[in-house]
C-alpha cells in the first residue's frame, strides 16, 4: 500500500512537529472521557480560552525571546501593572478606552525597548536585566493601588474583551439551526474555504517550479484533517455564544506572529540571530535592531496581556502578574522551543498554552486538587521537553 | 611547582623506533567495521591495523569517513550500531561510551578542543579524575605536582596555575595532550591537531608525537595536510568513500604527494591550481590608504599605517602568520563589527566609504567569507537554502515577505554551479562536509553579488578535491571580473592563485609583490619581520 507507506513517512519526518498535536488531543481526548463529556462541552472550551488568552499571548512573544536566546522575566508584572495602569485611565482619569488601549499598548513597547537597551547596549544578561524589571513592576503594582487597593473598571467595551462575545448577525430564535451562533459558523466556514484555496494556491506555484509536493491522496487527507479541525471547533464555539472577544484577539496575534516569524524577511533574521548570532551580525543583520524588535514587541504583548486579564476580572488587583511568566516560559518549552536558540515556532507555542490550559481545566473539572496540578504540570513539562530532546537528534 | 625537574624529552636525536606495520603486533586491529546512518553507508568493510609505536595518518577527503571511523574506536559510537570488530591490546573490544574507551587506553583529542577555558591548567588536566585524599577532597598539591610534570612531558612551559583562556590555540593542544597522558595513554588520536596552528607550533607538536613514540605511545594522527603527513608518519592508511583503499609504508619509501592525492581523490591532479592570465592592469576597485585599527578591549593598535589596492579581476594574496593581524584588516574593512577605532581612508570603485556595519559593506559591494565557517560564517542548524539567501533574503522577497519558491529555485541553482554534496537544499547544514560547507559559505556571499570578496583562509580543513573545485570557482569569478582578496597562511595556496601579494606582519604590510617575483622564502622572511 503505497498510501500508508508515504503516510507513515510523511509522520516518521515530522514527527516533531506532529507530536505536540497528538500530545493535545490525547489530552482533550483523556479529560473528555474522564469527565463524561464536560470537558469538550461548548461552554467548557469557551471559558478555557477566555480564562487563558492571557498567557497564550505571552507565550507567542516570549518564543521569539528565547529564540534569540534571551528571557524576559519582566513580562508578569508589567502585563499587571500596565493592567493597572489602564484601569486608573478609566477610573480616575476618566479617559475613554480607544485611547487607553493604545496608550497602555505603547507603554508596553516602551518598558519593552528599555529592556532591550540594557541587554544590547550595555550588554547586560537578559536574566539578570530582566529581574530587576520583574522587582521594579512589582513594587510598581502596589505603588499604583496603595491608596486604593483594587481597582474596579467602570468601562463597559473594556470589560467586554474579556467577557463579552461577538455578536451574532442573524437573531438566535431564528427557526433556522435555533441556538447556534450564525456568525461564527459563516466564519469557521470562510476559514475553511480560505485554508483549501490557500493550500491548493501553493501547491500549484510548487509544482510550477518543479518541485517535490504531497502525494495527492495524503494532500487530500491533510486538507480533510484540517477542515474537520476547524470545523469541530467553529461547531463548538458557534454551540456557546460564538466568538469571544478574546478569542479574537488571540487569533490575531498568533496569526500575525507566525506570518513575521515564518514568512517575513524581519523573521528570518530573528530565527538567524538565534541560531548563530555572529553569522547574523556579519551577514549584514543588527543583532542590536532585533534585539531591540523583539523585547518591544514582547513589552507591548505584556500590555496586551495585562488588559485581557485586567478586563477578565473587570478590575485591577494588586496581585496580577504573579507568575505569568514561568507559565509563559512553560507553555513556550512545551510547545518546542529550544534554549540553545534559533528553534521554535509560534504556533508550537499556541499549541504548548493549549495543552498547560487543558491540564488546568481538566483537572479542575475532575476535582484534583492545585497541589497535585502543579506536580501533573511539571511532569508535563518535564516529558514535553525530554520527547523534544529525543526526536531533535533525529528528524531533519 | 617547577621544583623536581625530571628531563624527560630527550635533547638531540630521536631514537627512532623502526617496528613493521605489516612484520609487528598491531596494538589496533579494526576488521570489517561498517556504519550506517539513515540513508548513508558511512563506513563500508573498513580495516585498520595500527603498529605498536608507530605514527600512523589517516588520510582521506572530507566525508571519507576518517571521524566516523575515529569516534567508532573511542565509543561515541557504541558496540552495536556498528558491525565489524576492534582489537585493542590483543583483546577484543565492545565500548559502550567514551568512558570505557577511555580505561582501555585511547584518547581522542578533537579539532575543538575539549577544555574549560575559565580553569587552570592543572585543573583541566586532572578535570574528571581528580587526584583525591581521604578519598573525599581534592589533593591541590599533589595535583599541580603532577600536572607540572606532566606539563614538562609536553614540554610546555607555563604555569600550570594559568587559565586555559590566557593561553594560544597551540599551548592549549598540548595541555590536551598533558590531560591524555595523564590517564596512562596507549592510543592517542589527534584529529587535524595542526588546522589552527602556525608552523613552528606544528613542528613544536610533530617533535613531541616523535618523543612520545619513543616512550611508546602510539599515535594515530588524522590530517590533511600531506607534507605534515609525509614528514611524519611511519605508516599511511587512505580512506575514500568510506572505504580502505590501502595502508602505505612511509619507511620503505611508498609515500609521496602524489601518490596520495591518486588514492584520496581516485583520479590524479596534474596541478591543483587552475591555470590563467595573471592581471596586470585594470581600473582600481578598493584602496586602502593609512588605515589605523585600535582595539580597545586589549587597549593596543592592531593595524598601522596599512595602504593597498585592489584592480578589477585581480586576485591580491595577504600572505602572513596566523594573527598576524589579516583577519582584523578585513573585519575593520567589512563594517567593523568588533567596534575598532579607525583612523584612515578607504575606496570602493573611486568613492570614499566608512562602513559602521556589514550590511553597509554588503550594500557596497564588499562581501567577507570568513575563516571560522562553523563558529560565525554559517547557522549549522538551519538548512542550506537559508544558509545562502541569508545576507540578501531583499533580493527574493517581496514587500518584506520571503518568495519561498524563489529561495530554493536560488539555492538549487548555487548547488549545481558550486556543486554542492548534498541530497535537497533542504539539508541541515550543520550534516555537510567541511567542504561542502565551504562551498555553501561561498554560495552565500555570491549571492549578494558583490565586486569585491573578501575570502579568509578559503580552503582551511577542506580536502584536496574539494580544494580544487573552490580553485576553479575563484578563477572563474575573477574571469567574470570580480576581485578576490586572498587572506591565507598556506604559501603554495598564495604562490598558485594570486597575481599580487601582500605580506602582513605585526599588522603592518611588511612587502608588496607581484607573482612572478614571490617565492616561499621571500614571503616567510617578510612575514617574520616585525
Amino acid at each position: 500500500m503505497a498510501f500508508f507507506t508515504d503516510l507513515r513517512k510523511v509522520l516518521q519526518q515530522n514527527i516533531r512537529e506532529y507530536g505536540m498535536w497528538i500530545a493535545l488531543f490525547l489530552i482533550m481526548a483523556y479529560f473528555t472521557i474522564t469527565t463524561q463529556g464536560t470537558f469538550i462541552s461548548s461552554r467548557n472550551i469557551v471559558n478555557l480560552v477566555n480564562q487563558s488568552g492571557y498567557i497564550a499571548v505571552l507565550a507567542v512573544g516570549m518564543t521569539l525571546v528565547i529564540v534569540i536566546r534571551h528571557i524576559d522575566l519582566s513580562v508578569g508584572f508589567l502585563g499587571g501593572f500596565l493592567g493597572a495602569i489602564a484601569a486608573i485611565g478609566m477610573a480616575q482619569w476618566k479617559l475613554p478606552v480607544y485611547v487607553v488601549i493604545p496608550m497602555t499598548l505603547l507603554l508596553g513597547v516602551v518598558a519593552g525597548l528599555l529592556t532591550a537597551f540594557l541587554v544590547a547596549q550595555l550588554k547586560i544578561p537578559s536574566f539578570v536585566a530582566s529581574l530587576a524589571g520583574w522587582l521594579i513592576f512589582r513594587g510598581a503594582i502596589l505603588v499604583v493601588t496603595e491608596s486604593t487597593g483594587t481597582i474596579i473598571i467602570p468601562d463597559k467595551a473594556f470589560n467586554a474583551i474579556g467577557n463579552g462575545f461577538v455578536p451574532d448577525l442573524f437573531p438566535a430564535e431564528s427557526t433556522f439551526l435555533p441556538g447556534i451562533h450564525k456568525l461564527t459558523l459563516i466564519l469557521g466556514m470562510l476559514a475553511i474555504v480560505l485554508l483549501i484555496f490557500n493550500e491548493i494556491n501553493s501547491r500549484k506555484k510548487k509544482q510550477a517550479y518543479n518541485f517535490e509536493v504531497l502525494p495527492m491522496n495524503l494532500f487530500i487527507l491533510k486538507l480533510a484533517f484540517m477542515s474537520v479541525l476547524i470545523g469541530s471547533v467553529t461547531w463548538l464555539l458557534a454551540g456557546y455564544q460564538g466568538l469571544s472577544w478574546t478569542a479574537v484577539v488571540v487569533l490575531i496575534v498568533v496569526l500575525l506572529y507566525n506570518f513575521i516569524a515564518s514568512q517575513t524577511v524581519l523573521g528570518r533574521h530573528i530565527y538567524a540571530v538565534g541560531g548563530n548570532p555572529e553569522a547574523a551580525e556579519l551577514s549584514g543583520i543588527s543583532v542590536k535592531k532585533i534585539i531591540y524588535v523583539v523585547f518591544g514587541s514582547m513589552g507591548m504583548l505584556s500590555a496586551l496581556s495585562g488588559i485581557l486579564f485586567a478586563s477578565r476580572l473587570q478590575s485591577a488587583t494588586t496581585t496580577a502578574g504573579s507568575l505569568w511568566e514561568l507559565d509563559a516560559i512553560a507553555a513556550a518549552y512545551v510547545g518546542g522551543v529550544s534554549a540553545a536558540g534559533g528553534v521554535g515556532k509560534v504556533v508550537g507555542s499556541i499549541i504548548g498554552a493549549l495543552v498547560m490550559m487543558s491540564l488546568t481545566s481538566g483537572m479542575n473539572l475532575m476535582g484534583i486538587g492545585i497541589s497535585y496540578q502543579y506536580m501533573a504540570r511539571g511532569a508535563v513539562l518535564a516529558v514535553a521537553v525530554i520527547f523534544d530532546v529525543a526526536t531533535r537528534s533525529r528528524g531533519k | 611547582m617547577d621544583s623536581d625537574k625530571q628531563d624527560i624529552s630527550s635533547s638531540g636525536s630521536y631514537p627512532y623506533r623502526h617496528n613493521d606495520a605489516a612484520e609487528s603486533t598491531p596494538v589496533l586491529e579494526m576488521k570489517n567495521i561498517t556504519k550506517e546512518f539513515p540513508g548513508v553507508k558511512a563506513l563500508s568493510n573498513v580495516t585498520f591495523r595500527v603498529a605498536e609505536g608507530e605514527i600512523h595518518c589517516l588520510v582521506g577527503e572530507n566525508g571519507a569517513g576518517k571521524s566516523t571511523l575515529m569516534k567508532v574506536l573511542s565509543g561515541v559510537y557504541p558496540y552495536g550500531s556498528y558491525t565489524g570488530s576492534i582489537l585493542f591490546n590483543g583483546d577484543e573490544q565492545k565500548f559502550s561510551g567514551i568512558h570505557d574507551s577511555e580505561k582501555a587506553g585511547i584518547a581522542v583529542i578533537y579539532q575543538e578542543l575539549a577544555l574549560v577555558p575559565e580553569m587552570t591548567v592543572y585543573e583541566n588536566i586532572f578535570l574528571g579524575h581528580e587526584i583525591r585524599k581521604n578519598g573525599l577532597v581534592v589533593d591541590w598539591n599533589e595535583t599541580i605536582k603532577q600536572a607540572g610534570e606532566m606539563l614538562q612531558k609536553v614540554r610546555l612551559d607555563v604555569n600550570p596555575a594559568t587559565k586555559v583562556k590566557d593561553l594560544g590555540v597551540g599551548k592549549q593542544q598540548l595541555v590536551e595532550i598533558a590531560k591524555a597522558l595523564s590517564r596512562e595513554v596507549k592510543l592517542l588520536i589527534l584529529d587535524e591537531p595542526t588546522a589552527a596552528l602556525n608552523e613552528d607550533d606544528s613542528e613544536n607538536l610533530f617533535n613531541l608525537l616523535r618523543d612520545l613514540r619513543s616512550n611508546g605511545v602510539t599515535c594515530v594522527l588524522i590530517s590533511h595536510k600531506l607534507k605534515e603527513v609525509i614528514g611524519i608518519a611511519d605508516s599511511v592508511t587512505v580512506l575514500r568513500d568510506g572505504q580502505t583503499v590501502c595502508t602505505l609504508n612511509a619507511r620503505k619509501g611508498e609515500v609521496s604527494e602524489n601518490v596520495l592525492i591518486k588514492h584520496m581523490v581516485g583520479r590524479e591532479i596534474d596541478n591543483i591550481y587552475p591555470r590563467r592570465e595573471h592581471v596586470r592592469s585594470g581600473e582600481i576597485v578598493m584602496e586602502v590608504r593609512n588605515w589605523n585599527a585600535y582595539n580597545p578591549t586589549i587597549g593596543r593598535n592592531i593595524l598601522k599605517d596599512i595602504n593597498f589596492s585592489l584592480k578589477k579581476g585581480e586576485i591580491v594574496g595577504f600572505a602572513g602568520l596566523m594573527g598576524s593581524g589579516r583577519t582584523e584588516l578585513a573585519l575593520s574593512l567589512f563594517g567593523n563589527p568588533d567596534g575598532f577605532r579607525i583612523g584612515g581612508e578607504m575606496f570602493v570603485k573611486g568613492k570614499q566609504k566608512r562602513f559602521t556595519h556589514p550590511h553597509q559593506a554588503i550594500n557596497s559591494g564588499v562581501a567577507y567569507v570568513t575563516e571560522d565557517r562553523k563558529g560565525d560564517g554559517l547557522i549549522l542548524i538551519q538548512d542550506v537554502k537559508e544558509n545562502i539567501t541569508l545576507a540578501n533574503l531583499q533580493k527574493i522577497a517581496n514587500r518584506g515577505v520571503v518568495d519561498k519558491n524563489a529561495e530554493v529555485k536560488v539555492a538549487n541553482e548555487y548547488k549545481s554551479s558550486l556543486n554542492i554534496k548534498t541530497p535537497t537544499v533542504e539539508q541541515k547544514v550543520g550534516n555537510l562536509s567541511g567542504g561542502n560547507q565551504q562551498k555553501v559559505s561561498l554560495g552565500k556571499w555570491l549571492f549578494v553579488q558583490p565586486d569585491v570578496l573578501i575570502l579568509d583562509e578559503p580552503t582551511r580543513g577542506i580536502d584536496v578535491g574539494a580544494k580544487y573545485e573552490i580553485y576553479t570557482i575563484m578563477s572563474r569569478l575573477v574571469q567574470q571580473g570580480m576581485s578576490i582578496i586572498m587572506i591565507s597562511s598556506e604559501l603554495p595556496e598564495v604562490l598558485g592563485m594570486s597575481d599580487r601579494v601582500y605580506i602582513v606582519s605585526g599588522g603592518q604590510i611588511a612587502g608588496e609583490m607581484p607573482i612572478e617575483e614571490a617565492t616561499q622564502e621571500k614571503i616567510m622572511q617578510l612575514a617574520t619581520n616585525y
